[in-house]
């Protein structure tokens, strides 16, 4: 089973760790990992933006660099759900390209999505010692339907367990630019979401997307909270090893 | 009503230091969105019942001209008057000939959002007659010198009790009262003479059934059951789109509305306004008068957002969106606040005066996935963006730096060397802690919350040394 792994451009960027981590539990399931070293954007925040011709060319670049791969999967609910819920709205008019775009669309898995239906994962590598609570990204949750794909893992983990915040699938405020755009608000609904973790009192805030990650990260920091974990999913669930 | 989109960071920023406001809104939030949450789990098949009130909003919209050619001859046929008006002006236009014409001194109005669209209450006091709101959100607003409505089902819902008793007592000249029952009843006493003297009253329509020609209002406080039957003359104003086939088909979308809406199975009255009174009847007025309002709906038919007209006004979307649970409806500038709103706003009053609103979402789609009628918002916020940077409505800073973004990302080996040094100095620049406390060209992150600093190195490039190495 040959996966093509998009890592996506903020992990690549920000934190090629979870990238590894996340090459190693596809691995551990049996997958063998293909990593295309052109890999850039998915198109997101062209497409998010209004900038639609952008957009195409860098769904174009995907799909070529991925449809040869059985399975596409990305440490990312917001950028796989941009490939298998978005690609399609931009080839309407494009009847080959549309077709190539929906076989791929059907082959691509947010991570957790993938360890569990495809991979069905009977063990991951992880282990962590404390209480952790999941914040259910928007894009996963409600364009890839994660929500319990996530938490099933966390509980193969040694020594780790979940204490749900009140609110988990309330947006965090990140947005993509509009965390840039409307910083003001942005800031409080990230504020909310740190009032949330913090009432856990859980040692971790776990998630599944980097924009997230940076966004709690960046708030949680700036509140005086230093204490707190910021941790992708697949790093708790591989451990921490190699880069 | 005046237009203050364009203003919408500005109201943002003083919505959200607004400590009182701030208050008002938890409560809000708090409890409609459990109150929704309990009450679709009375449905057997709720997305079943969404599903079917989608295509019966659907098939309105997409026959809209013939079924409003239905309603007219069935509402004519039962005595009614059906006028139709282009613009907001020729809404007060229409209401004040209809006024003048039966000699009208005093209106009573339920609540109509539609005819805030056009300010028809300044246009009544401007023609020299009295108008009372006698829904007690929209009566409230009203004492309190017009106050703006801050929510499409809840107009006053950005007020706390303490604030409406200070209103009442200042306003009615009475002894302060601290307990809802009392301030309710108090509002009461002052309608109810109203009531008993007016000589037109004025409703909204949440629905026009082409097949009866008639008016379905809903509403929780009676108050235009007792606005559309005492007095002589009855006048309906809403939009063209809020038209349905059959009476059916309005029973389906009670099922959904008023749980969307309050949590309720059923709003405490739903009025069904048929034609006038007709001989041995006891109720209905004597004259029936429909104004069915364009007002750039049509333009939004022919449109790539033409589902937002599929929206019943029950406010779930706005009672479930972050932006809107924390800024509350006074920021959005206009009539229709919240997700449809960041729509239907740019629509009606055109996109240069509301540039921000289809920008202000994070796209959670919290919006969609709560409409009764399953409106895609996020998709719909999205085309209006798509216009904005066709039409080059954004500064252009934000374009320069997504297209600059964009080129580099469609170019990796320059993309590459980029990010390589792009993520080492960000490295440094993060310090020990890994910090990024100040960010030149992202002040609208770091302005309240720090930039986790990347970790120095490219993935695909440890990858690619990862690879050779092994």
């Amino acid at each position: 089973m040959r996966v093509g792994f998009f890592v996506t451009c903020l992990v690549d960027l920000m934190r090629p760790s979870i990238g590894f981590a996340a090459i190693r539990l596809l691995e551990s399931g049996g997958a063998q990992v293909y990593v295309p070293l052109t890999q850039t954007c998915c198109g997101q925040p062209a497409y998010n933006s209004g900038d639609r011709r952008d957009a195409i060319a860098l769904a174009r670049k995907v799909v070529e660099e991925f449809e040869g791969c059985d399975y596409l999967v990305a440490p990312s609910g917001s950028c796989s759900g941009m490939i298998r819920t978005h690609y399609h709205d931009l080839f309407v008019d494009e009847p080959a390209m549309l077709t190539r775009v929906q076989a791929l669309a059907g082959r691509t898995y947010e991570l957790t999505d993938f360890l569990v239906n495809v991979l069905k994962l009977a063990s991951v590598p992880g282990r962590f010692d404390g209480t952790v609570t999941y914040h259910d990204s928007c894009a996963g949750l409600r364009e890839m339907g994660v929500k319990s794909q996530p938490r099933a893992l966390l509980a193969k983990v040694p020594g780790l367990s979940v204490k749900e915040m009140s609110e988990p699938e309330t947006c965090c405020g990140f947005g993509g630019t509009f965390a840039i755009k409307f910083g003001e608000i942005s800031t409080r609904l990230a504020d909310n979401k740190c009032v949330d973790v913090e009432r856990t009192a859980a040692d971790a805030v776990v998630l599944g997307d980097l924009g997230c990650m940076l966004n709690i990260e960046g708030r949680l920091r700036r509140r005086g909270d230093l204490e707190t974990r910021v941790l992708h999913v697949a790093e708790v669930l591989a451990g921490k090893d190699e880069p | 009503m005046q237009v203050a989109s364009i203003h919408f960071k500005e109201r943002a920023h003083d919505k959200l230091n607004d400590a009182l406001l701030q208050k008002n809104l938890v409560k809000f939030k708090t409890k409609f969105v459990a109150a929704r949450k309990n009450a679709i789990v009375e449905l057997d098949d709720f997305e079943g019942t969404r599903e079917a009130a989608r295509a019966i909003r659907q098939r309105s919209l997409d026959d809209l001209d013939t079924w409003i050619e239905i309603f007219e001859a069935n509402a004519a046929a039962r005595g009614a008057t059906v006028l139709f008006a282009q613009t907001p002006e020729e809404v007060n236009r229409l209401v004040l000939d209809i006024a003048s014409r039966h000699g009208v001194r005093k209106i009573i109005k339920s609540k109509s959002m539609v005819s805030e669209e056009s300010g028809l209450d300044h246009a009544i006091e401007g023609a020299g007659m009295t108008v009372v709101e006698t829904d007690l959100g929209e009566y409230i607003l009203q004492i309190n010198d017009y106050e703006a409505p801050s929510h499409i089902i809840g107009p006053a819902l950005h007020k706390s009790i303490d604030e409406v008793a200070t209103l009442f007592a200042s306003k009615h000249g009475t002894p302060r009262k601290d307990v809802i029952e009392d301030l309710c009843l108090e509002a009461r006493g002052v309608l109810r003479e109203h009531y008993l003297n007016a000589d037109m009253g004025i409703s909204g329509g949440n629905f026009f059934v082409a097949e009866t020609g008639s008016v379905v209002v809903v509403t929780n406080e009676c108050n235009a059951t007792l606005a559309t039957t005492i007095p002589k003359i009855h006048v309906a104003i809403s939009g063209i789109e809020k038209i349905v086939p059959t009476l059916e088909d309005v029973a389906t979308l009670m099922r959904l509305l008023p749980r969307s809406a309050t949590g309720q199975s059923i709003s405490n009255y739903v009025d069904i306004c048929t034609g006038i009174k007709g001989q041995g009847e006891f109720h209905g007025a004597e004259h029936m008068y429909f104004i069915l309002v364009d007002s750039g709906r049509s333009n939004v038919l022919g449109s790539d957002v033409r589902e937002a007209l599929q929206c019943i006004r029950c406010g779930a979307c706005m009672n479930h969106c972050p932006v809107y649970q924390n800024i509350g409806g006074h920021a959005y500038g206009w009539v229709y606040p919240g997700p449809i709103g960041s729509i239907l706003t740019p629509m009606y009053v055109g996109l240069e005066n509301a540039p921000d609103l289809p920008q202000a979402s994070t796209m959670c789609n919290q919006c969609g996935v709560v409409c009764p009628v399953k409106i895609p918002l996020p998709d719909l916020q999205r085309k209006l963006r798509e216009r904005e940077f066709r039409e080059h409505l954004r500064p252009w800073t934000e374009r320069a730096g997504l297209k600059a973004w964009a080129w580099l990302a469609q170019r990796p080996a320059l993309y590459a060397f980029a990010s390589r040094i792009g993520v080492r100095m960000l490295r440094r620049w993060g310090g020990a802690d890994g910090r990024i406390r100040h960010l030149p060209f992202g002040k609208g992150w770091t302005m309240g919350r720090d930039m986790p600093a990347p970790a120095g190195r490219t993935f695909r490039d440890l990858y690619r040394e990862r690879e050779t190495t092994a």
